[in-house]
């Protein structure tokens, strides 16, 4: 039943929020509400837990089922790890209705941690829904300028998305020779190959879109630069985690057929994605869509790296999938608290920040690093492992893939340059130090580098997945 | 051994650490000590671990696994054998003399700053010891990067300056493009192998696994690798603006050490590489072009820190065609003599600007050598051993790749021999032209010349007797020597199939070349001891000056374009042809909602409702599947 805290630490925290108008109490209870789920994480890391199945709708046979393996284990501390810190980096933003605001985010979370751990495909869709719908309503209320049009472009894409999904999984549903929406009995329903391919086509979109994969991505830019920096955050560290997640969960073990006939044009279309996204953002004067392009190229290595269907890619990504979180977090609070003091968010504005706080710049140029991957940081394992699978598939696949390595570097370093370096601008100058949020990036930077050197404890993490979907 | 090993490495891991971290804390003087003190503490360790090399041979040590997943496993192992153990007292010695004339030379920063410039300096020798300590190709990919990180932040150390930053990006994204080509070598081998270790690659057994052309693309794609780190035709213009940088730094980082990271990874290597007609035929075609391009850029270069720069990059050449002629023991000799002689000349170039304000012009100097007397020495005795004068150690490294060629074809030994006059012609016009006639600088400069400190003058002496006297490590059969070096290398690079050439030959060859650098060398002193470069450049000497305009050649043809192509993308692609289609379905959806609006109450609710239904109706009708609509039929008449 441990498994059910997850669920209920943040719902309850947000039911609670609702009626506490004092906004420095609110903040508070919001981040020991993160905390404790991290506590809880934490927990299901070390020991073992038992998973849940509860009676749930009986007449749709649909049961409520929650279990952790490696790859829930992974994503649930990345989301653990990921609120508590984003509550305490963007402490000091002037928020209205913050209490609110902050019940949504909770919300949002309870979502997430389902999503992850539901064992049934319509408890999966409901909490998938339940992760998007806060968002919807957090985006269009607290966003900036464009919201309107941006936000409601974001839910119908995705929404759209979650539709063909739902339409998936009901067509499985009458597939099963139970009638359930157990993972398992979906596992289990013994598909036709025509079958296979029209279920895996009806997830898949969903999923693409979710990640984005090209050209499916235009939703996400604007949202990224629309929403508030704290939604961004969650979007971008741990949302477009859960088209990666519903690969491996659904994808990868319902429909091996189906998978392996299409992983040719997908990862084509992925490592186009990885570089027209690199492209992009080198020519990016806003720094949150120089991120965003950035983490659609990363996403895509990944994607293109589960598609080589390879068992040395797929470890890559199962830490790649924290790695990436943990990095574009960083990335996303410093952008935030530049936004927050400098009052922009363009880096031809910028400039200086190495001499106006030296700290935050220091910080900047590590998670930079980070971001294109330099040995000894974390996301260096996790992009080696993919582009070896990709190599094993197709060597010109890899060296494509690979330009974006220097496409990287190309857009990461112009970030840094024209934000940390040169004289002091206008807009750096108005700048003060923020101690809570510093504090984050330096337990984030942490882990950068502890992972970085020693990935084995994440290898192991995530050794049983990586045995069920290789090990027949 | 194991724990000796590991503290030749934590020693400046520590001091980047205690000097970063601590930057804002320590005094200057603190951070100097330790800054210093740490790297040479790393120094002795690396005497002790040589000691035990000479002794016991090759040691390796296992500290943990990096990867360790099903079918591949990357040990987190170090192997000293011959090879890196010199690197290592190289790396740790002459970075032992840089740290300690950094800190005098760089004492005019504030103290912050001042820490940060030792974390780096630090964090550099850190990772290029990883690069020579580590027993397998991602250990030496995880030091090859690092240092690329170090020379970034050191190029850019003084962040303010734009020109700076622009450099030490320029120089980063080189290095990433070679990297790349290491990246694939690397995958290339765990897809073939399944392994990256030198000890189970470099074996029979692996090589017979490997097909010829799978080791000819792998050595073409690290030796891609070496370009950029090495600074070769056609990843080589970053390393002249890497000038950037605090002098110390390019004497270190682009001069000493991690230049030379691309020879000691084909050294390490040697046993593909020797498989490879292919590839060594490219390696010594793109050496040789690189050694003659530079040289005559060299020529006509007015920035002190600029001609040395280029003969960095023509002497890198030498050493890659030492390399693909099959000299191993010849490049690393020409490695660890030029590490000297290049360190001391661009130490010396400081001790030159620091003395000059800041002026790094030639032609605003001259007459140096009364109020410089140790730089102006010092500078003289590695001008020669550069040039290649017996019995200077340049001479015998030099001489001994010039041999080798010969022996491959005299076409390389006859390329080589011009790019050796070029040298010796471009560096005592350097030197003539600096330390000789009258001072013409301004009243100001030279009423503040001043010989520097003891802190810079004492690392200038020692490398100026290393430079003197290191030829003593490979004096060839031929004079009666016997080759210490080639024997150490031995276990690494085998039996050096010594050049089939006559004594009378290598001679005559060595007479050949000797005579014609000292005559290139009287020339350029004859010419420069009274009068300078002042006039403009026209035709060939502009075309020089202007380094063929590559950098101009590179703007255009790669640059600019790419730049146009990413802002099509972004302006066209990715606005009016992607989202403009998604937007363009939205509108027709609206568009429909708006017909229906006529019927319907028109609010958004609807135009959902509208997209679900019509989408689940596509969807039925797509695949006719009745099961869905069974389903449906079973829910609304439950």
């Amino acid at each position: 039943m441990f498994l059910l805290s997850f669920l209920i630490i943040p719902i309850v925290a947000a039911i609670v929020l609702l009626f506490v108008k004092h906004e420095k109490r609110a903040q508070d209870i919001a981040i020991v509400a993160g905390i404790a789920s991290l506590t809880a994480a934490v927990n299901i890391i070390i020991n073992n837990v038992a998973s849940v199945d509860l009676t749930w709708l009986q007449v749709l046979n649909s049961r409520f089922v929650l279990q952790a393996d490696g790859l829930a284990k992974i994503l649930i501390l990345l989301t653990a790890i990921s609120f508590p810190a984003i509550f305490i980096a963007t402490n000091n933003n002037q928020i209205t209705q913050k209490n609110i605001f902050l019940s949504l985010m909770l919300f949002t979370q309870a979502g997430l941690m389902g999503v992850f751990l539901a064992g049934d495909a319509l408890l999966f869709y409901f909490f998938w829904e339940l992760a998007l719908i806060p968002v919807y309503f957090l985006c269009s209320i607290w966003g900036g300028e464009r919201r309107i049009a941006v936000t409601f472009k974001f839910f119908i894409y995705t929404f759209l998305g979650s539709l063909f999904m739902l339409i998936g999984i009901i067509y499985m549903y009458m597939h099963t020779k139970d009638h359930s929406f157990a993972l398992s009995s979906f596992t289990n329903a013994g598909l036709t190959n025509m079958q296979q391919v029209t279920a895996f086509a009806l997830f898949f979109i969903a999923f693409a879109i979710k990640m984005p994969i090209f050209p499916l991505h235009t939703w996400q830019p604007d949202a990224y630069d629309q929403a508030p920096t704290a939604v961004t955050m969650v979007l971008s560290a741990v949302m477009v985690k859960m088209g990666l997640y519903g690969i491996l969960r659904w994808l990868m073990p319902l429909f091996p057929g189906a998978f392996a006939a299409h992983t040719n044009i997908v990862m084509i279309l992925s490592i186009v994605g990885v570089l027209y996204a690199s492209f992009i953002a080198i020519r990016q004067d806003n720094i949150k869509k120089l991120i965003a392009y950035s983490s659609i190229a990363h996403i895509g290595l990944m994607s293109a790296a589960l598609f080589a269907n390879k068992e040395m890619g797929t470890q890559g990504v199962l830490i790649q999938l924290f790695s990436h979180g943990i990095n574009v977090l960083g990335l996303w609070i410093i952008a935030d608290i530049i936004e927050q003091q400098a009052g922009t968010k363009l880096l031809s504005e910028m400039g200086g920040l190495a001499k106006k706080q030296p700290t935050l710049a220091i910080l900047l140029v590590a998670f930079s690093f980070a971001n294109i991957a330099l040995p000894l940081t974390n996301a260096f394992v996790g992009e080696f492992l993919m582009f070896n699978s990709l190599f094993q598939v197709n060597p010109w696949m890899a060296a494509a893939a690979g330009v974006s390595v220097v496409l990287a570097a190309i857009y990461t370093l112009n970030m840094v340059q024209k934000c940390a370096y040169g004289e002091v601008s206008a807009a750096i100058q108005k700048m003060s130090t923020n101690k809570s949020a510093q504090a984050v990036l330096i337990v984030l930077i942490i882990i950068v580098f502890v992972t970085g050197v020693y990935p084995q404890p994440l290898f192991d993490l995530t050794k049983d997945t990586l045995l069920q979907l290789f090990v027949k | 051994m194991k724990v000796i090993i590991a503290f030749i490495l934590l020693w400046p891991l520590v001091g980047f650490l205690f000097n970063g971290l601590g930057r804002n804390i320590w005094s200057k003087k603190t951070v100097a000590y330790k800054a210093t003190g740490y790297i040479v503490a790393s120094f002795i360790f690396s005497i002790l671990t040589f000691i035990n090399v000479q002794e016991q041979g090759a040691i390796s040590v296992h500290y943990f696994d990096f990867i360790r997943t099903s079918s591949l496993t990357i040990p987190f192992d170090f192997k000293v054998d011959q090879l890196s153990s010199l690197f290592l007292l190289v790396i740790t010695g002459v970075g032992s003399l840089i740290h300690l004339y950094s800190t005098a030379y760089m004492k005019e920063e504030e103290a912050p700053h001042y820490a940060r410039y030792f974390a780096y300096l630090n964090l550099f020798i850190f990772s290029m010891l990883l690069l020579v300590l580590g027993d397998n190709f991602v250990i030496m990919f995880i030091g090859w990067e690092g240092v690329g990180l170090c020379s970034y932040l050191l190029i850019g150390y003084w962040f303010s300056n734009a020109a700076f930053n622009y450099a030490a990006k320029k120089a980063f994204i080189m290095n990433r493009i070679g990297d790349l080509g290491f990246l694939l070598a690397i995958f290339w081998l765990v897809v073939k192998l399944g392994t990256v270790s030198y000890g189970e690659v470099f074996t029979a057994e692996s090589m017979a696994k490997l097909t010829s052309t799978d080791i000819t693309a792998i050595t073409l794609l690290l030796f891609v690798g070496a370009m950029g780190k090495s600074a070769q035709i056609p990843l080589f213009t970053w390393l002249p603006d890497a000038m950037a940088g605090p002098t110390p730094v390019s004497a270190l980082i682009h001069a000493a050490t991690m230049v030379t990271a691309g020879i000691y990874m084909i050294t390490r290597a040697n046993i593909l590489f020797s498989a490879s007609e292919l590839t060594q035929h490219v390696i010594a075609i793109v050496g040789i072009s690189t050694a003659l391009l530079s040289a005559t850029i060299a020529i006509k270069q007015n920035d002190i820190k600029k001609v040395l720069a280029y003969s960095t990059v023509s002497q890198l050449g030498y050493m890659f065609l030492g390399l693909g002629v099959g000299a191993y023991s010849g490049a690393v000799f020409h490695v660890i003599t030029h590490a000297f002689f290049k360190a001391l000349l661009f130490l010396g170039a400081g001790s030159v600007i620091h003395a000059m304000h800041h002026e790094q012009d030639i032609r605003k100097m001259g007459g140096l050598k009364a109020k410089l007397p140790i730089t102006h020495v010092t500078f003289l005795l590695g001008c020669i051993a550069i040039a290649g004068v017996p019995p200077f150690s340049g001479f015998f490294s030099k001489d001994e790749i010039l041999a080798a060629a010969f022996a491959k074809s005299p076409i390389y030994w006859a390329l080589g021999v011009i790019g050796a006059a070029m040298t010796a012609f471009y560096m005592f016009r350097l030197y003539a032209t600096t330390f000789l006639g009258q001072f013409r600088g301004t009243h100001e400069q030279e009423h503040h010349l001043h010989e520097s400190p003891t802190a810079m003058t004492l690392p200038l002496i020692l490398l100026a007797i290393a430079s003197v006297i290191a030829g003593a490590l490979g004096i060839p059969a031929l004079m009666g020597g016997n080759h210490w070096l080639a024997h150490q290398l031995i276990p690494i690079i085998g039996e050096q199939h010594e050049a089939h050439l006559s004594h009378s030959t290598e001679w005559a060859l060595m007479g050949i070349s000797v005579s014609i650098a000292l005559i290139a060398l009287f020339i350029a002193i004859g010419k420069y001891k009274k009068q300078i470069d002042a006039e403009p450049e026209t035709s060939l000497g502009k075309f020089l000056q202007n380094k063929w305009y590559i950098d101009e050649l590179y703007n255009n043809v790669i640059v600019e374009p790419l730049n146009k192509l990413a802002g099509f993308l972004k302006e066209v692609m990715e606005k009016k042809v992607i989202d403009g289609a998604v937007n363009g379905t939205g509108k027709l959806v609206q568009y429909s909602a708006r017909q229906i609006r006529l019927i319907q109450s028109g609010q958004v609710g609807y135009y959902i409702l509208f997209m679900v239904l019509s989408l689940v109706l596509m969807i039925v009708l797509w695949f006719n599947d009745i099961a869905i609509l069974r389903f449906l039929f079973k829910l609304t008449h439950k």
